[in-house]
């Protein structure tokens, strides 16, 4: 193979290699678990795709075909990551944080994972009727 | 005086089409042929040809997108066997969607999907320097609130998945009512500049992307 | 040149692999745990990748992406769990 599409490879896969371990290590160095989910949810994720660019371009020289699983692959990563991200963080804040330490948003009601019912149901009507219920 | 005379007239007119109704089935037997040519069905179908067989016809296309990306080959095999799934799947899981998405000018998808990709990239490696070289106490968490102008759950959904990756931040919560959204950011400077920051760089392009 | 980049993705693929169970084991919230799982797939699907590479088959990829596609069901299921203390209602 050519020297300069090895060097693009190996550039690839270091690269990728970095940003998995970074973001493995900032999830044992930060202290408190809502700075721990910006690591894995984003650094491992794009380490991944780094990956899977230095696979596609590997695959590309050798067999001299394009194949998309990689694309797929990268695709359904960055998909579900913010998700895995978001349901930890909402969790979390239901388990172990009260909702006076967090900042209140305009309007009347809280953050949606404190809420009663009875409070969404009101917001609910209230939006439908566009009026102000409560006075 | 207009109400007892209507009940007046109602209570007349009701034994006469009773006395009908009772003529018209000895008459005929089984077959009552009121309004609709059914009998089987319980509710009223308005919906056209195009709709009942091809109602999503966005997520058809992206369900043969995805089977072609599966088998790794452009066959014609595997383009029927796409289009059979894409045409199926949506019939069967019509419920579950009542409305489609709709989507203005696809163009602009194309352009937002390159600013995130650079995004990602770029705010990566500031993020992970300061993983790497800062010591924790240096860094300035804070949770912050972003007031929204949107109102769909498509373009909630696409800002929140655009926050969420773009490094340094996480959106946690959306408010009851619906109207702001709940982000951790790692390290800020300011509140103002992020939230502004968001607003014009996501929420303006996710805006003119679903109305 | 290939192998020796292969071999430095190997050792920080296990290092970052090593770190997650250290943090599995040592997490002091439920949170924590879970958030090192769903680490530790994303980690695997990248090692599958890389030995995919390295005996230059692809045969490997079809199963990094069901744990792709699969994997982040697990997380969701634990937070379920946790939230509402039921999976599937």
């Amino acid at each position: 193979m050519n020297i300069y599409i090895e060097a693009l490879i190996a550039f690839h896969i270091i690269l990728g290699a970095f940003f998995i371990f970074v973001g493995s290590f900032g999830m044992i160095k930060l202290p408190e678990l809502m700075s721990r989910l910006h690591g894995p949810s984003k650094a491992t994720t794009l380490g991944v795709g780094g990956f899977l660019v230095g696979s596609m371009i590997h695959f590309g020289a050798t067999e001299g075909r394009i194949s998309i699983q990689e694309i797929l692959i990268t695709f359904f990563l960055f998909i579900t990551a913010p998700v895995t991200a978001h349901f930890i963080a909402k969790a979390y804040m239901h388990a172990e944080l009260k909702p006076e330490k967090l900042p209140k948003p305009d309007g009347r009601y809280g953050w949606n994972t404190y809420a009663s019912v009875e409070d969404v149901k009101l917001a609910a009507r209230e939006q439908a009727t566009g009026s102000d219920l409560q006075g | 005086m207009s109400v007892p005379k209507h009940s007046h007239d109602h209570s007349q007119g009701e034994p006469q089409a009773a006395a009908q109704d009772s003529h018209n089935s000895h008459g005929h037997g089984k077959e009552n042929h009121s309004a609709d040519h059914h009998p089987g069905r319980r509710y009223e179908d308005n919906r056209t040809y195009m709709q009942r067989w091809l109602p999503h016809p966005l997520l058809t296309f992206v369900l043969v997108l995805l089977w072609m990306a599966l088998l790794n080959s452009f066959t014609i095999g595997g383009l029927v066997v796409g289009l059979a799934l894409g045409m199926t799947i949506p019939i069967y899981t019509a419920n579950f969607w009542p409305e489609r998405p709709v989507i203005r000018r696809p163009t602009q998808v194309i352009s937002f999907i390159c600013i995130l990709m650079f995004d990602v990239v770029v705010a990566n490696i500031q993020v992970a320097y300061r993983i790497v070289f800062r010591r924790p106490e240096q860094l300035n968490t804070k949770w912050i609130t972003v007031p929204l102008d949107l109102t769909s759950p498509e373009a909630i959904t696409a800002l929140t998945a655009t926050i969420t990756l773009t490094p340094g931040t996480v959106a946690s919560d959306l408010s009851a009512d619906g109207r702001s959204l709940l982000v951790h950011c790692l390290d800020v400077g300011s509140e103002k500049e992020m939230v502004r920051t968001i607003k014009d760089r996501y929420e303006s392009r996710i805006k003119a992307i679903f109305p | 040149m290939i192998n020796y980049a292969l071999a430095l993705g190997f050792i920080a693929v296990s290092l970052a692999l090593l770190m997650n169970l250290w943090r599995l084991a040592t997490g002091p919230t439920v949170m924590d745990r879970v958030l090192a799982v769903d680490t530790m797939v994303i980690n695997t699907i990248a090692l599958i990748i890389l030995y995919g590479i390295r005996e230059s088959t692809a045969v490997y990829f079809e199963s990094a992406l069901l744990m792709a596609m699969f994997g982040f069901i697990s997380t969701v299921a634990y937070c379920r769990f946790v939230l509402r203390g039921d999976v599937i209602e």
